[in-house]
C-alpha cells in the first residue's frame, strides 16, 4: 500500500476513535433527551466512516454495503427518535 | 412546553422515501440473491426490506405501509416457514440425507444458465420470516400509537 494513503488512514482511524469518546461523553452527559440522539446519531455515521476507512484499509468492497445498511437504520432511528421527541410533551429528563 | 399537536409530514421525508423506496427494494433483493458465496443472505435482505416498509410508515402513515404490503404480515411469517420447511424435502427423493443442498441448473434462451437450489428456497424463506417478524413489531407499536 502507498505509505501516504497508509498514514492517512492510521490519522483518520485516530482522529474518528477520539470523536467517538468525545460524542460518547455527551450521551452520558446529556443533560437533555435532543442532545443524546444527536449524540447517538453522530456515533452512529462516525461508525459508518470507519467501516469505510476499513473497507479501504482491507480493500474488501463487502464492508460498504455494511456501511450502506448501517446508516439505513441509523437513518430510521433518527426518524424514529424524532417522532418520538416530537410526539412527547413535557418530560422531566434532567 | 406546550404538548402540540402530532404531525410527521414532512416533504422532504416525502419525496426522499418515494426516491428511496425502490432502491431499498433492489438492495434487499441484492443482497438476497448474493448472499450464497458472499456476505448477505436472507436474514439481512429481509431486514433492509422490513426498514424500507418501516420508512413508508415514516414518511406517510400507518396505512399507506400496510396498503403497501398488502398482506399481513403474520401470513408472511407463515409462507416463509412453509418455503423453508419445503427446502428440506428434496433430497429425500433422491435418496440423500434431509436438508441436503440440491442443486439444479436450466438453460434459458437470453440470459444463459440459471443455477437453482434448496438453500435459495431456504433462503427466500428466511427473508420473508423475517420481514414478517420485524413488521409484526413494528406495526404493532405503531397501532400502539393510533389508539
Amino acid at each position: 500500500m502507498n505509505p501516504v494513503l497508509d498514514y492517512t488512514l492510521w490519522l483518520c482511524f485516530a482522529v474518528l476513535s477520539v470523536a467517538i469518546f468525545l460524542a460518547l461523553w455527551r450521551l452520558f452527559k446529556g443533560p437533555t433527551l435532543p442532545d443524546r440522539v444527536v449524540a447517538l446519531e453522530l456515533i452512529a455515521s462516525m461508525t459508518v466512516g470507519l467501516i469505510g476507512l476499513y473497507a479501504i484499509r482491507t480493500g474488501r468492497d463487502a464492508f460498504i454495503d455494511v456501511a450502506m445498511v448501517l446508516a439505513l437504520t441509523a437513518f430510521l432511528a433518527a426518524i424514529g427518535f424524532a417522532r418520538y421527541l416530537e410526539k412527547g410533551s413535557h418530560r422531566d429528563d434532567h | 412546553m406546550k404538548p402540540r399537536r402530532f404531525n410527521m409530514r414532512s416533504l422532504i421525508l416525502n419525496t426522499g422515501s418515494s426516491l428511496l423506496l425502490p432502491l431499498l427494494v433492489l438492495f434487499s433483493l441484492f443482497l438476497l440473491l448474493r448472499g450464497h458465496d458472499e456476505p448477505g443472505g436472507g436474514f439481512i435482505g429481509g431486514l433492509v426490506a422490513a426498514a424500507a416498509v418501516a420508512l413508508k410508515l415514516f414518511a406517510e402513515d400507518y396505512k399507506a405501509a400496510r396498503d403497501m404490503l398488502r398482506v399481513h404480515p403474520l401470513q408472511l411469517v407463515g409462507i416463509g416457514l412453509v418455503l423453508a420447511a419445503v427446502a428440506s424435502l428434496p433430497p429425500l427423493f433422491v435418496g440423500e440425507s434431509f436438508f441436503t443442498a440440491q442443486w439444479w441448473s436450466l438453460d434459458l434462451p437470453i440470459f444463459g444458465e440459471l443455477k437453482l437450489s434448496t438453500p435459495l428456497l431456504f433462503d427466500i424463506g428466511v427473508f420473508l420470516g423475517v420481514i414478517g417478524t420485524v413488521l409484526t413489531v413494528v406495526f404493532t407499536l405503531a397501532e400502539a400509537e393510533h389508539s
